[in-house]
């Protein structure tokens, strides 16, 4: 009985936390579009606009292009699915989601791996020119993002002792010496470009551009449209939303509901929200700041996140 | 930039809404696809200046996309020539329905001083049937937002 | 032992059948007598893995001299299960792959002969029984190298390099294992067991860097590799499948056989080395799969970067049992051993998937594929469920794997010794940066390949191929998917097989259930609740895309930027999706360009034509080992000068052999 309740309760906590991210990931897109408008001077959109837009498309009629087979169709659900289940299991309301004992930060990485592999597919099958573009590039600097952010996370384990994300929020709470530390603050940088990298935002992608030579991102999901670009948005959204609370609750966990108390799901909540929208603030203003980077200059940008976190892991392992 | 943040914002207060375009319900949302026929680009630089600080149109929920796909309509300028018939009619096959057809211009609306020149095709509604025309040679950037907030509905 | 040597007579009554049968019902016939065999060496090996004994078995009938000795411990009983699985498969494949040459006499017994000592291998417990069997695994896949002579040039050089390699291998194996009879042991494995303490530390190492380098290339280890890339696509398809996850694993079996338990363990430094090969074997290949454009060679490359992975695992578990750890130690051999299993299965069948699109489109060339799951839909599948697990997607075999192996190699940071701490830390770094690269090497191969239009006449005349290489391909998906969603199943085998390996009563750290639970480490994935979630949500997208948006699709033409023609050729190719990163890694990669112009006749500032060719070749190949082989030929030639026919010349050699035999010797 008790065990029902517990799991219950965890059940709803759960839920909570994944619609929490599912609306405040088109929030945090229209909070940081908000940001980089008033920036140049302009009211701009209100922050609610990409709510505003998914509710658009779900009205319109849905494309296939005549080459596409069936993972056109399949691919928005993956990336949905990989988005939703990444966010489930993370700890970001609560210390302890639904499946918390496995959220591992292997499963949360491969995940969202399978997600942009799933965009690169839908990329190359319409068989276009401009897909298979998108879809070498995502691949590209995904595959040089990837290892900077293992290794980055694989420092913080090192000094927590477990790779479950929970435990190392618990361990952080209770070693709280441990935040303004070198290995910390390295890896914190590296996990800063490997988030940038990962949800596409300038200086590795412009996600407003009209270019097609420029896009990244865009390119591969030139063919969607409707319900099915909805399914992507939303997706991409969970995904923003996810990488920038993991990053805040990672190096900053107070304020996470250790209970399944109401208050407690309501103030942890609260603070992850605030915290989300602080990385979103800065990385907006990182945004206005710089210019897209050339493709190849990308490289260099992630080796160098790469090499951050290669010395986060040394450090942690020598001031052990 | 911190003082960009907190200064006031340079747009020009937003004028009272007119009525929505019949049968087009956006709900705040407006994303279109711009396409230039042949024109002088004077209508593209109207147009920048509406989605600029000092018109803003993106904050009525207004924007361009790359690509027909993600769009609910076209904004054409210019006038129709013969070597863009065949992409603009490309570009309208790619929409996904219900679209909107805006001609920004005198040359989109009705071929402008270009009416029968050589390399001249034909006139926007001979070809598509257009939902809002802007008139204006070019149009006033506060015109082009107000005839854009009509389709949006904010 | 009774029935498993009676899945051995089956293959070789198999083997028979192929040679004496007439042609229509040779391969039918030998596929059945194979197929048995290896299923009833399966449910041996099953067996005995879930009991935990270890069966032996001598005759002194087949090899004179020595006999013939065969032993089946849990750690055997884990590579035949891979391997028996994979002939299975083979075998059934065989029924509607074997047509032309493949179906000769000499073809189909030489297949039947290599599944046989496929199975055999693991078996051997005497030091004649290994190298018989071994140097029979070698010649048979040797010859079913050159069974289709359609592909002359390729094959002939591909069956020099590996029969060159293969035997300087088996060379050293055997002097390696002799060196640890010294001292006058028996030649059975169970003298050498307990020979080797009284060896001197000196003898062991040599006996085990001599071991190593045989077994290490048969596994594909950088630099000893070279042959892999050329040897596994110019096989026929069944057969590149076994060579690929059955072989290279016999590979890894020995370096654990006589490492971990004939040598009981040896020194630290010994298993840094393995785990290094395991760091630029995996790091090498990962890089090069990238960019190979033959999709044979893709996988080959590939085999090379998943036994990295492999012989990390391997290396740290001796490292760590050496330095005391023995749960971690566990952990990483148990990842290694998963691995193993794993990679026979998803390998097989992209192996097996491969021979279906070359027998369908008649090329391997993924810029020349395209638009294939259109018309093979369960070739489709069964590439992109393996292609799913090989890149370590979540509920599939590869991403349990690898998860167990970073569990090994995390937990290994506890450790005092430095060294082992900078090996666990290249591992992590291994293991993060082949992760992405193997993506974009499996994104390239499904999506060129299957995806889009066709880019060749021969991918759009493609057609699915037969009923049986369509089951023997799905036969290989289900270890992917079963080993994905419920690794746990196996945990209690991989215990046995563990400790059988490294000895000792203690008791894996691995816990049951579905998942796999770490639970004295701390760590823990359920990969079925991560299905139920995927599926779940996909089921609830799909739902709610039916109800609240319109049902039906449109079909329209792709939208290309306005253009009024969209043909195949506008499409990315595999070359260019994987151009970016070998730009990045040119360093490593150094691809070869060539750049040739023809000018106008009338003026030089006028071209006619521009010709310009980018070849990623193997750089150890190309800067290691031809200019060796270009020194030994030149040795060769100087040599040649002693032997110019002059008798005189001859006699000298002869005084003077004669005269130093005599001093030395009184």
């Amino acid at each position: 009985m008790i065990a029902n309740v517990d799991s219950l309760s965890q059940g709803l906590a759960t839920l909570l936390q994944v619609i929490v991210v599912a609306l405040g990931g088109p929030l945090l897109v229209g909070l940081m579009a908000k940001v980089k408008a008033r920036a140049e001077g302009r009211v701009g959109a209100p922050i609610s606009q990409p709510l505003r837009d998914l509710r658009k498309l779900l009205a319109k009629e849905r494309l296939h292009a005549r080459h596409a087979s069936v993972v056109l169709p399949l691919a928005p659900m993956v990336i949905m699915a990989t988005s939703v289940v990444a966010v489930a299991i993370t700890p970001l309301v609560s210390t302890h989601p639904l499946l918390g004992s496995s959220a591992d930060i292997l499963v949360i990485v491969y995940l969202l791996l399978t997600g942009s592999a799933a965009a690169a597919l839908a990329g190359l099958d319409p068989g276009t020119a401009f897909g298979g573009m998108g879809a070498s590039r995502a691949m590209t600097i995904g595959a040089l993002a990837e290892p900077a952010l293992l290794v980055a996370v694989i420092a913080l384990s090192i000094q927590s002792g477990t790779s479950n994300l929970p435990g190392i929020m618990a361990s952080t709470l209770a070693n709280p010496q441990w935040v303004l530390g070198p290995s910390r603050l390295l890896a914190l940088g590296a996990l800063l470009i490997v988030v940038i990298a990962e949800t596409g935002r300038i200086p590795v992608d412009n996600p407003s551009t009209h270019l097609e030579l420029t896009m990244v991102h865009e390119a591969m999901i030139l063919e969607y449209a409707g319900p099915e670009l909805a399914l992507v948005s939303l997706g991409e959204a969970m995904r923003v939303g996810l990488l920038f609370s993991l990053v805040a609750n990672l190096f900053l966990p107070w304020g996470i509901a250790t209970h399944d108390t109401a208050l407690a799901l309501a103030l942890g909540t609260v603070v992850v929200a605030l915290k989300t929208a602080f990385v979103a603030v800065a990385v907006a203003l990182i945004e206005v700041r710089s210019a897209k980077l050339r493709l190849f200059r990308l490289p260099e940008l992630l080796a160098g996140g790469f090499v951050m976190s290669v010395l986060a892991v040394v450090t942690g392992l020598v001031t052990r | 930039m911190f003082r960009a943040l907190w200064r006031r914002p340079l747009t020009e207060p937003s004028s009272e809404r007119r009525a929505t375009v019949t049968g087009v319900n956006l709900r705040g949302s407006l994303q279109l696809r711009h396409v230039d026929v042949g024109s002088c680009n004077g209508c593209e630089v109207e147009v920048t200046s509406a989605l600029a600080p000092h018109y803003d149109a993106g904050r009525f929920g207004i924007r361009l996309v790359a690509s027909p796909r993600h769009a609910d309509g076209l904004l054409v300028t210019g006038v129709v020539t013969h070597n863009m018939e065949g992409p603009l009619r490309q570009t309208l096959a790619a929409l996904p329905r219900p679209s909107v057809i805006v001609a920004c211009g005198d040359c989109a609306v009705n071929g402008g001083i270009f009416v029968g020149a050589q390399g001249v095709s034909a006139t926007l509604d001979q070809i598509v049937e257009v939902d809002v025309s802007i008139p204006g040679c070019p149009p006033h950037p506060r015109d082009i937002v107000a005839a854009l907030r009509t389709l949006g509905g904010r | 032992m009774g029935w498993f040597l009676a899945a051995l007579v089956l293959c070789g009554a198999a083997a028979l059948v192929g040679a004496g049968l007439p042609r229509r019902v040779r391969v039918a016939g030998s596929a059945l007598l194979g197929a048995a065999g290896c299923l009833i060496a399966l449910a041996v090996a099953l067996r005995t893995l879930i009991a935990g004994d270890t069966l032996t078995w001598h005759t002194t009938q087949i090899l004179p001299f020595t006999g013939l000795s065969l032993s089946l411990d849990p750690l055997a009983a884990w590579f035949i299960l891979a391997s028996s699985f994979v002939g299975l498969a083979a075998c059934l494949y065989n029924v509607g792959y074997a047509k032309g040459a493949m179906a000769s006499r000499s073809a189909q017994s030489l297949f039947m002969v290599f599944v046989l000592t496929l199975i055999a291998v693991p078996a051997a417990s005497s030091i004649m029984s290994l190298m018989f069997w071994w140097e029979l695994m070698a010649l048979s896949s040797l010859l079913l190298i050159l069974t289709d002579q359609s592909r002359h040039r390729e094959a002939r050089s591909a069956a020099l390099w590996y029969g060159a390699m293969t035997q300087i291998g088996a060379a050293s194996i055997l002097m390696g294992l002799l060196v640890m009879t010294s001292g006058g042991a028996g030649q059975s494995f169970a003298d050498l067991r307990s020979h080797s303490s009284s060896l001197s530390p000196l003898a062991q190492s040599f006996a085990f860097v001599l071991v190593l380098l045989g077994f290490a290339s048969k596994a594909g280890a950088v630099p000893l590799h070279v042959w892999l890339p050329k040897a596994h696509p110019e096989a026929p398809s069944p057969v590149s499948a076994l060579m690929s996850s059955a072989m290279v694993a016999m590979g890894v079996y020995g370096i654990i056989r006589v490492g971990e338990d004939l040598l009981h363990g040896g020194t630290p430094w010994w298993w840094i080395a393995v785990a290094l090969l395991g760091v630029v074997s995996a790091f090498y290949g990962a890089l090069h799969a990238t960019t190979s454009t033959d999709l044979k060679r893709l996988l080959a490359y590939s085999t090379i970067d998943i036994i990295g992975l492999v012989l990390i695992g391997v290396g740290a578990a001796g490292a760590l049992k050496d330095n005391g750890q023995l749960g971690a130690a566990h952990v990483a051999l148990s990842a290694a051993l998963l691995l193993v299993v794993a990679h026979a299965a998803f390998k097989g069948a992209l192996f097996l998937g491969a021979g279906a699109i070359e027998r369908a489109t008649g090329t391997r060339n993924l810029d020349l594929l395209g638009g294939l799951i259109h018309a093979m839909p369960v070739t489709a599948l069964v590439v992109a469920i393996s292609a799913g697990s090989i890149m370590a997607v979540p509920t599939l075999s590869g991403f349990s794997g690898e998860w167990l192996l970073l569990q090994g190699l995390l937990h290994g940071f506890a450790t005092t010794s430095t060294p082992t701490v900078i090996v666990m830390l290249l591992g992590v770094i291994a293991l993060a940066l082949t992760g992405g690269l193997t993506a974009v090497a499996f994104v390239k191969s499904f999506g060129i390949g299957f995806l889009g239009q066709a880019r060749s006449s021969g991918a759009r005349d493609a057609r699915e191929v037969a009923v049986s290489m369509r089951l023997a391909m799905l036969l290989l998906v289900v270890p992917s998917v079963a080993l994905g969603v419920a690794p746990g199943l196996l945990v209690a085998m991989l215990s046995r097989a563990t400790t059988s390996a490294l000895g000792g009563k203690l008791a894996s750290p691995l816990d049951a259930g579905t998942g796999l639970v770490l639970s004295r480490l701390g760590g823990a994935i359920a990969p079925a609740a991560l299905l139920v979630g995927l599926v779940a949500v996909m089921a609830l997208a799909w739902l709610l895309n039916q109800t609240l948006a319109q049902r039906r699709a449109r079909r329209v033409e792709a939208w290309g930027c306005g253009r009024d023609l969209q043909t195949s050729r506008m499409q990315y190719t595999a070359t260019s999706f994987a151009e970016p990163l070998q730009r990045v890694f040119a360093d490593v990669l150094r691809p070869q360009s060539d750049v040739e112009v023809t000018h106008v006749a009338e003026s030089r500032y006028y071209e006619q034509s521009l010709m310009y060719e980018n070849r990623v070749v193997d750089v150890l190949e190309a800067r290691g080992y031809r200019p060796l082989i270009a020194a030994a030929q030149r040795l060769g030639r100087v040599a040649r000068g002693l032997q110019n026919g002059s008798i005189h010349r001859y006699l000298a050699f002869g005084f003077v052999a004669l005269v130093v035999i005599l001093v030395v010797v009184g």
